[in-house]
This record gives structure tokens, sequence and C-alpha cells, in this order.
């Protein structure tokens, strides 16, 4: 009887260890991650360190690039099998051309059933194509709309603008008051960011990008957001440098107290309020991008991103306890400053709103409207060709209309 | 002595490592993206089939009016940037060679801007651009030349020469140093005849100085030209090609094909049309040469 125990017991911990060996055998993963917007490198290494430190048979090596690098990366490396990348980071509008193409392991099985609940909708879409699962969410992001409370309150404004309309006017008051010479500041530099302002303010207006799969782009609110960004140009009340700046940009000019209103991601909120980046440390105003009357009362784009396996991968189960960690409700709610969670019970945790109540109460609103950009395999030739034309009206070398229609040609060419 | 192996088999024996070389790193890959320029072929982790589509990738490029205005931009950037490079390279040439104290200083330094990678010159341009802070702003308005900030490389009327002068900053050295070179082969003795027959300075110089250097100028013309034709990493640092495509050259096309939109058999058919331009170039130049050397 006591020998069967010892038996057993010994049975078990061969078990064991042979179950340790396999899940967690010395391993070096290759990680590939953006250092533009969300999460800091800093902070990622640091959940990175915490990993490796429950794990110790895993070393992760991280490599950081610019957001307009990592498709190429991802890309370039899958045809490095094995030597490429384990764990990659992506972006909301890769899923259709990376399932199709093979670049990312199904991974649906590995998601226990219940974080389907505990997550939110907009959040797997960024990883979801064709009914399956490609990795799971971890930036949950959007654009708000952020504004110098000073500013407003100098012009006897004292609620931010709830539709776009209002907004121009509540410019063109702090411009003739002589308050700042460009009330507003935007990403426009041909570039995905630009579209995804384009986005926001089309959404709000009711237009949409396809309709039975034919471009409706040209249509409706989709070319009254754009006659609405030109035309906020040509008042004096953007500033026209927009059309050369990035995210970051945005980001300088807002935070030296140069606009009064600025669209960006979750990121700046931290950064805008950071007396060691910014100029205007405890005036910054949050609240999600304006609506329309009488369409939308609020809007936003789906910017989320994700993390995934690439197909090559020797290490899939290391890779995605990796995966696993950072995209943990206890990890995501510890660095909650630059990037907010993607699960739902988060969002009365006071670890992530102390200090950023406004953030996670625009968030609430903002996550529901979250509105995406077109899911299909060649959404990035799409998006070159509406970079093109949206730009040429910016810099006014052509009309809103006649420039979508012009896209829309260029759309049906497309193989 | 006599040979074990005839002269004729020499030759080629002796060219062979080199020629080894050649085929692998050059040759091979140029047979596969010629192959791949007729084929639908695309980037994909999954097993896929690929098929013969003969001219259709070709049809498509020459037919996308996008890319026939890039291929004129491009020309325009190799023109307007290897001509100012020359017209620049050779004045300083002149001024290097001439007598006076630190000549070797200067010489040394004018390499400088040459010797930056062209990624580390682009950002550098990039921020004496910016709109909000770059010197070159902060320059023209204290010299009371403009009365505010300009975008430079926002404004689609500019922004390609904008790009051409940083290019040129960067690559005017090399022609610089070939002239300087070429000139110290200038004999003095017909510069001074000239002189004495009373030949004014521009005179002698388009008479006996150019004549005498043209033959090396044309090939660093040659070799700037098809690498000015090909421009790719300055432009994807400081405009990715912007605004609304006017910095957009042709081998961007090339770029955005095969990495993203993974089709690369289309880009490789992009690659070989800007590769057959780059060589309707060189024997442009090479006719001209000709003609050159048989006036002379």
């Amino acid at each position: 009887m006591k020998l069967k125990k010892i038996a057993l017991t010994s049975a078990a911990f061969a078990l064991a260890s042979v179950m340790h060996t396999t899940a967690l055998a010395e391993t070096t993963l290759k990680a590939l991650f953006m250092s533009q917007a969300a999460y800091s490198e800093t902070d990622v290494k640091s959940m990175t360190a915490a990993f490796e430190k429950s794990n110790p048979d895993v070393k992760v090596n991280l490599e950081f690039v610019p957001y307009d690098a990592l498709h190429s990366k991802i890309v370039a490396a899958s045809g490095a099998g094995s030597q490429g990348y384990d764990v990659v980071l992506f972006d909301v509008i890769w899923p259709a051309e990376f399932a199709k193409r093979g670049f990312l392991l199904d991974v649906s099985d590995r998601i226990p059933s219940d974080y389907s609940e505990q997550i939110f909708q907009g959040a797997w879409t960024t990883v979801e194509y064709a009914g399956k699962r490609y990795g799971m969410p971890w930036i949950l992001d959007t654009k708000y709309l952020f504004y110098n409370k000073e500013m407003l309150s100098k012009a006897g404004i004292s609620n931010p603008p709830k539709t776009w309309d209002e907004m121009l006017q509540q410019s063109k008051i702090i411009k003739d008051k002589g308050i700042v010479k460009y009330p507003m500041v935007w990403n426009w530099s041909q570039s995905e960011g630009m579209i995804c302002d384009y986005t926001t303010i089309m959404s709000s207006m009711g237009g949409e990008f396809f309709v039975d799969g034919k471009p409706a782009f040209n249509t409706g609110g989709a070319v009254r957001a754009l006659e609405y960004m030109r035309g906020s140009l040509d008042d004096g009340l953007s500033n026209p440098s927009s059309r050369e700046f990035s995210e970051e940009d945005v980001r300088r000019v807002f935070s030296n107290g140069e606009a009064a209103f600025a669209l960006n991601w979750t990121y700046m909120n931290a950064l805008a309020n950071d007396p060691k980046e910014s100029k205007i440390a405890g005036k910054v105003g949050i609240a999600p991008a304006p609506g329309s009357a009488g369409i939308s009362t609020a809007s936003a784009v789906n910017g989320s991103m994700g993390l995934g396996i690439p197909s090559g991968s020797a290490h899939p189960d290391e890779a995605w306890a990796f995966i696993s960690h950072l995209t943990k409700q206890g990890t995501q709610e510890q660095f909650s400053k630059l990037s907010l969670p993607i699960w739902k019970k988060s969002y009365t945790v006071p670890a992530v709103t102390n200090g950023q109540q406004d953030l996670v109460a625009a968030a609430k609103e903002s996550i529901a409207v979250m509105y995406p950009r077109p899911l299909v395999k060649s959404y990035a030739e799409i998006s070159d060709i509406l970079q093109l034309r949206i730009h040429e009206v910016l810099l006014g070398k052509n009309d809103a209309q006649s420039a979508l229609d012009a896209a829309s040609k260029k759309v049906a060419r497309i193989r | 002595m006599r040979s074990l192996i005839g002269a004729k088999q020499q030759k080629w024996l002796l060219l062979a490592p080199a020629l080894t070389v050649l085929a692998l790193i050059s040759f091979v890959p140029f047979v596969q993206t010629l192959w791949l320029s007729f084929s639908d072929s695309e980037i994909s982790a999954l097993p896929t089939v690929v098929s013969f589509i003969g001219l259709e990738n070709y049809i498509y490029a020459l037919t996308d009016p996008d890319f026939i205005d890039s291929l004129g931009r491009t020309l325009y950037f190799t023109f307007v940037s290897v001509g100012a490079e020359v017209i620049l390279g050779v004045a300083v040439a002149l001024l290097l060679n001439q007598q006076f104290k630190g000549r070797t200083l200067m010489r040394a330094l004018i390499i400088l801007p040459w010797a930056i990678p062209t990624i580390v010159n682009a950002v550098t341009w990039r921020l004496i651009y910016n709109p909000e802070y770059g010197a070159l702003n902060s320059l023209l308005m204290q010299l009371g030349i403009i009365g505010e900030y300009q975008s430079w490389l926002g404004n689609p009327d500019v922004a390609m020469n904008m790009v051409i002068l940083a290019d040129v900053w960067k690559n005017f050295p090399l022609v610089a140093y070939v002239a300087l070179a070429a000139l110290q082969t200038v004999p003095m003795d017909m510069l001074n005849a000239a002189r004495l027959e009373g030949a004014n300075a521009w005179r002698r110089f388009f008479k006996i100085t150019l004549p005498w250097i043209i033959g090396p100028l044309l090939v660093i013309i040659v070799l700037r030209s098809v690498e000015a034709f090909r421009v790719f990493d300055i432009i994807y640092v400081m405009t990715r090609g912007g605004p609304a495509n006017q910095t957009k050259t042709a081998s961007f096309y090339v770029y955005q094909e095969y990495f993203s939109y993974l089709r690369s058999g289309s880009g490789s058919s992009y690659a070989i049309i800007v590769a057959l331009i780059s060589i309707i170039l060189i024997f442009g130049y090479y006719k001209a040469a000709k003609r050159q050397n048989g006036s002379l």
C-alpha cells in the first residue's frame, strides 16, 4: 500500500518534471514590438522582466521598431521560418491579410472560452478573421479629443464640443480672441494616422467605406467628413502643418500649449499631464471625439493592436505563455497609464481609474462606438489609395468629391 | 617554358572565380526576378501555385497613371539632382585645385557629407526643414526672406526640390573628388599658353579644362544617374512619398507592390521597368561620351 503510494507520487513527480520541461524548455523568444504610442519601451521591458522572473527557463529578446516598419518586418521575417519572430505585435487592419497568407498561427483553441465575455468586442475584432482568432488583443486604443482647459475657459467656453460643428465654432471663438493662432492640430501627414482621423469623423457623419463590397466612401457622410477637414484648414482653424504631422508632432504642439484641440491616442493623456514632457500639465481635458447632430453623439476609430505567433515559430507554447502574461488582467491594470486594458472589469478597478477618471469615463463612451476600418485582405492598398486622394484635398489640389471618386475608381482596379 | 593550357583556356580559368561570384550575386537573382515578373507570385507562408501570366504585370504597371507620373518625377529628380551635383562638384573642385593656405584641410573636410550615411543625412535635413523649429525657417526669417515659417516638406510644390537639395548636399563631394583628380591631369603649359594668347578664364575652362576632364566626369555622371534613378532611402526617411505623392519615385512602387501589397510577381515587373530605364540612361550617356571623344 505504502509502496504503491510512493510509486504513484514518484510517477506524478516524473510526469510533472516532464511536463515542466516540455512547457518551459530553455528557450529564447524573439519578440517584435513598436516604439510609438501605447505602451512605452520601458513598460514592455518591465512586463517582460516579470515574465522572465516567473519563467526562468525562457529568455525574451525584445525588438522595437516604428509603427511604419512593423508590417514589413513581420512579412519579411515570415520567410525566415523558425529563425524569425516568436511573438509579433500586429495592427487591427492586418488579420485578414495575415490569415489569408498564413503568417500567423490560429490560436482560437488556446484562448479560454470565458475570455470571450470578459473582453470588449472591439478588442476581439483586432485579432479575428472569418471566425478564427489569430492572437490576443493587447492594446485597446482609439483616438480621443484632447482639449486645453485653460484656453477654453479664457474663451468663455464651459464645455468641450459635443459635435464637430461645435468644435469649429469654439475654435473660431478661440482664434478670434487671439488665444492661439491655430486652435486645432491633427495627424494629417500622408499616413495611416490620417486615415484614423478621417474614419473617426466619417463614422460620426454616417459615412461608410464599403456597402455590399462596393466603395461607398465617395458618397454622403464620407464626402462631408473630408469637406469638413478641408474647411477647417481653409478657415485657418486647423494648423496647416497638420498635413505633415505624425502623432508625436501632434503631442508636441498640444503639450507646448500651441493648440486648443487635438485628436490623439490614449498615451497622450499621461504624457501631456507629465510636467517633464509638457508645459500644460494639469490643464488637459479629455473627452470622446465629437459626434454629428442628429446622427451620433460621439465617434471613435478602432485602433487596437494584438499579439500573435508567426506560423514559423519553433516555440509556440512559450510564445503563448509570454502573450498570456502580457495580456492578463493583472499586467494590464499595472500598466494602464499609456494604454487601457482590454478587460471590461478593469474599468472599475482603482489601480486603473485612480488619477485618470476623465480618461476612463471617455473610454467607456468611446469603446462602445469604435468604428472599424475595412477588414479586407487588400486593406493596405485601399488605405494607400485613400491616403493619396485625401491628402490631395487637404493640400488644396483637388475637391473632396472628385478626389474620392478617383479613389473609388482606383480601388476597383485592385487585383 | 610552355604552358600546360592554352592562352584562351587560361583567360577563362582566371576569370572563373569572378564570374562565379557575379553569377551568384547578380545573374541568378536577376533571372529569378525576371521570371517572377511574368508570374502571379505572391508572398505567402502557405503553399501556393505560381503560374505564368505573360505580360499582364507589365500591362498593369504601365496602365497605372500614378506609376507613369512617378517615372516622370524620378527623371526630374535624376536630372536636377545629378545636374546640380556636377555643376557644384566641378566648381568646388576648381576652387580646391587652387593654391591656398589650408587646402589639404579643406580637401579632407569636403568629403564629410558624402561620408555620412544617407539615413542620417535624411533625418538631419528633415530637422533642418522642420516647419516649427527648423534651422532653415529660422535662418530665412532672420534674413527677412520669409515672413512666416514655411512647411517645406508639406508643400507639394516645393517638397521634391527640398529633397533634391538634401541629396545634392550629400552627393556633390563625390563629383568634386573625381573632378579634382581629373583636374590634376590638365597640362599646365597648355593653360599657360592659352593665357598668353589672351584667352580669359571662361574660355580656358570651356576650351581646355572641361574637354580634358569630361571623360572621368561622364563616368561619375553615369554612376550617379543610375543611383539617383533608383532613389528610395532618402525619400523613405524624409517624406515617405508625400505630400500627395509628390515625392513618390518609381522605386517606391517596387517597394509598395512587393512589401506592402505582397505581390512579388507584380513588384518584380516594376523593378525590371526601373532597371530597363536605368540601362537606357546608361546607353544615352555612352553615346554622348562617344560623340565627345570623336570631336576631340
